[in-house]
């Protein structure tokens, strides 16, 4: 079951925009448009979030990647085509149903936290959970549960500006999972962080979306965070998704010259995965040195430097699915 | 191209032939003074809604000898501001009552209140509306403008017309006067609030109003007192011009030292107002300043818990590890906007 499903969507800001997207259904480029005032925010979007993934949309700053967000949850409208939401379209939908689906099946987290500075740590978790009506324990009882969930128990009665940045954004990603919504939007969530702060908060998305499993739609303009984070990427650029797939995919099939170069600049060892470079299982002997089919490769360029022998890589249920030598291991690299 | 200086020469003859004469005056007096023979029941109507609370209060404030008036305001500026502050409205408003000028304070006082009081209940929705609606903050602006710039004397004229003399067209005029600082900053305090913020509240599904009334409101509430505090600022000083139409209070007293050319009633009535001002400044920005102000109020409001929360003892649960205590509190405040009025602390 898919979550969310654009279908040949297009969102353009300017004057007579349903002109525009005519235009660019006859081959006009961005440029085109630019030049007679209106912008081509995001030209026929084609996708499929599903259930549970983590959908990661990368692309540089223009690329529409935050206009296709906020369609999702409505907070733009689509000029054309099909946005589905649990199979219902965004565009039919007036405010009152819009807000609807804001407040029981969308929720979202941004890139600048957007706290409400005026209300406590609490208040803030709970804000969903007032804007949805429930009262006032439950509210409290479901926001300290969100607020546990992120790491931040005790915390509550603080102001979110006695907060470090990192913290801030537990409590935006606390306020979010207490609306107990299926579908989490993530803005550029981790972008306006330190490396270090950055890398935590990503193992800790990628533990609680272990637990929770809800289904993410993320967009980040750092490709390895997409690479760490998603199940599957749609890469961005002047408002088109020019490709779509897995992490191993997009790193080994670039889909053009455009996507490549960004490629280039991702450490290849932290995405693929040994199932993805393993030879034939008969290179490993019995008494192998066992890897598990999902380890990276960084992880295992130390154990292969210390064992002469393939290593044997293993599914999880112990059985042996590969191989792992080191010309297989180079090879891998220098693709 | 000619040469002859035609056009000085036509200029200096028949002025009124090139640019006629609009008769601006005329009419607007005319549109006055259709008003008021069509809508007489109407501003008696207005009169009196304006001029009973003003009486009323004008004899409350009169009431208790100057001396205990004296002791409740200081006692007030002890509850929201502190003792040093006290302490001043103290020495400073007994030295109204030793020159004499207390009932005329009290008036004019009363005066302020009422004026302020209306321009606050008109000026804030209004500008509320003009934050929401683009349309609205065009049409207002304008109209803030005349309000605000027009020499407050003019706005006499016609108050007179409406109201005759006395104290009613008095706080008209000053409400005129007073409104617009309370509406472009209400204005400007919804705007000024961070959008992403405000598109935060949108994205869990606030409805507008609770958007407004939970979080853009909340969030412009420091720009909203500056715009009150100046409302009220600028009715003390309009209420003084209004002594001219026979408001009394300190403004009849200034009305009178002008007429006698008496130096001595003029200063003292001055001073005065001086002291009125930075009493009601203070007072309505310490208001302003909310929880970070040193008055005995704010101390109580502090201890003051939600029974709903559990108290967390200190240290008893440290956060999770790896999360790092606040340490970047230079995080630039997004929301704070600061204005002239706003700076002054102390």
């Amino acid at each position: 079951m898919n979550a969310i499903v654009a279908n040949g969507t297009y969102k353009v800001f300017g004057k007579r925009p349903e002109q525009a997207v005519a235009r660019l259904r006859a081959g006009a480029t961005r440029d085109d448009l630019r030049k007679e005032g209106s912008t081509a925010a995001v030209i026929d979007a084609s996708f499929d979030v599903r259930a549970g993934e983590i959908f990661v949309v990368m692309g540089l700053s223009g690329s529409g990647k935050s206009t296709l967000i906020r369609m999702v949850n409505g907070l733009l409208e689509p000029t054309a085509g099909e946005l589905l939401v649990h199979g219902n379209d965004i565009a039919k939908m007036n405010a009152e149903q819009l807000r609807r689906i804001r407040r029981d099946n969308v929720s979202m987290v941004f890139q600048h936290f957007a706290l409400f500075p005026h209300r406590t740590v609490g208040e803030n978790a709970a804000y969903g959970l007032q804007i949805q009506g429930l009262p006032k324990d439950e509210q409290w009882r479901r926001a300290l549960a969100a607020l546990r969930m992120v790491g931040l128990q005790g915390w509550e009665d603080s102001i979110p500006n006695q907060l470090s940045g990192g913290m801030r954004q537990r409590v935006g990603l606390a306020r979010a999972l207490a609306t107990g919504t299926d579908i989490l939007l993530m803005d550029e969530a981790f972008s306006a962080l330190d490396p270090l702060i950055k890398r935590e908060m990503q193992d800790q998305l990628a533990g609680l979306q272990h637990k929770l499993g809800k289904t993410i739609l993320f967009i980040t303009h750092d490709l390895n965070e997409a690479m760490r984070l998603g199940d599957r990427i749609a890469m961005m650029r002047d408002g088109r998704i020019v490709q779509i797939g897995t992490p191993e995919q997009i790193l080994n099939d670039p889909a053009n010259d455009y996507v490549a170069k960004f490629v280039l600049d991702v450490d290849k060892t932290k995405v693929l995965t040994a199932a993805a470079v393993m030879a034939p299982p008969i290179l490993a002997k019995e008494d192998a040195v066992r890897v598990g089919q999902d380890a990276r490769l960084a992880d295992l360029l130390g154990i292969s430097a210390a064992h002469p022998e393939a290593l044997a890589v293993v599914d999880q249920d112990q059985r042996v699915v590969g191989a792992l030598d080191r010309v297989t291991l180079l090879e891998a690299l220098a693709r | 191209m000619t040469t002859q200086p035609l056009d000085v020469q036509l200029l200096d003859l028949q002025p009124l032939e090139l640019v006629p004469r609009i008769e601006l005056g005329a009419v607007v007096e005319s549109a006055f003074n259709w008003l008021k023979t069509n809508f007489d029941a109407f501003f008696d109507a207005l009169a009196r809604v304006i001029g009973v609370p003003t009486d009323g209060l004008i004899e409350l404030l009169q009431a208790p000898p100057p001396v205990v008036m004296v002791l409740i305001f200081a006692l007030i500026g002890l509850l929201l501001r502190g003792w040093k502050f006290a302490l001043g409205a103290l020495f400073g408003l007994l030295l109204i009552v030793s020159m004499d000028q207390w009932e005329a304070a009290m008036e004019t006082l009363a005066l302020v209140v009422v004026a302020s009081v209306i321009a606050i209940v008109i000026g804030i929705p209004v500008g509320i509306w003009a934050a929401r609606v683009r349309a609205a903050s065009t049409a207002v602006r304008p109209l803030m403008d005349l309000m605000q710039t027009m020499p407050a004397l003019v706005w006499l004229v016609p108050v007179v017309t409406l109201f005759s003399i006395g104290v009613v067209p008095g706080v008209v005029a000053t409400i005129i006067f007073a409104l617009p600082p309370g509406v472009r900053l209400t204005e400007l305090g919804i705007r000024n609030v961070d959008p992403e913020i405000v598109e935060a509240a949108n994205a869990f599904g606030a409805k507008p109003r609770q958007t407004l009334f939970g979080v853009q409101l909340p969030l412009a509430l420091p720009t909203i007192m500056a715009g009150i505090n100046q409302v009220i600022m600028l009715a003390l000083s309009m209420a003084v011009i209004a002594g001219l139409v026979g408001a009394a209070g300190l403004g009849g007293q200034v009305t009178a030292a002008l007429a006698t050319l008496n130096l001595g009633l003029g200063f003292e009535a001055g001073i005065s107002v001086v002291i009125l001002a930075i009493f009601l400044d203070r007072l309505t920005m310490a208001i302003g300043q909310g929880r970070a102000n040193p008055g005995l109020l704010s101390l109580v409001f502090r201890r003051r818990t939600d029974p709903s929360k559990p108290l967390v003892t200190a240290g008893a649960e440290e956060p999770a590890a790896g999360i790092e205590r606040a340490h970047d509190m230079n995080h630039p405040e997004p929301t704070q906007i600061s204005t002239s009025t706003m700076e002054r602390t102390s």
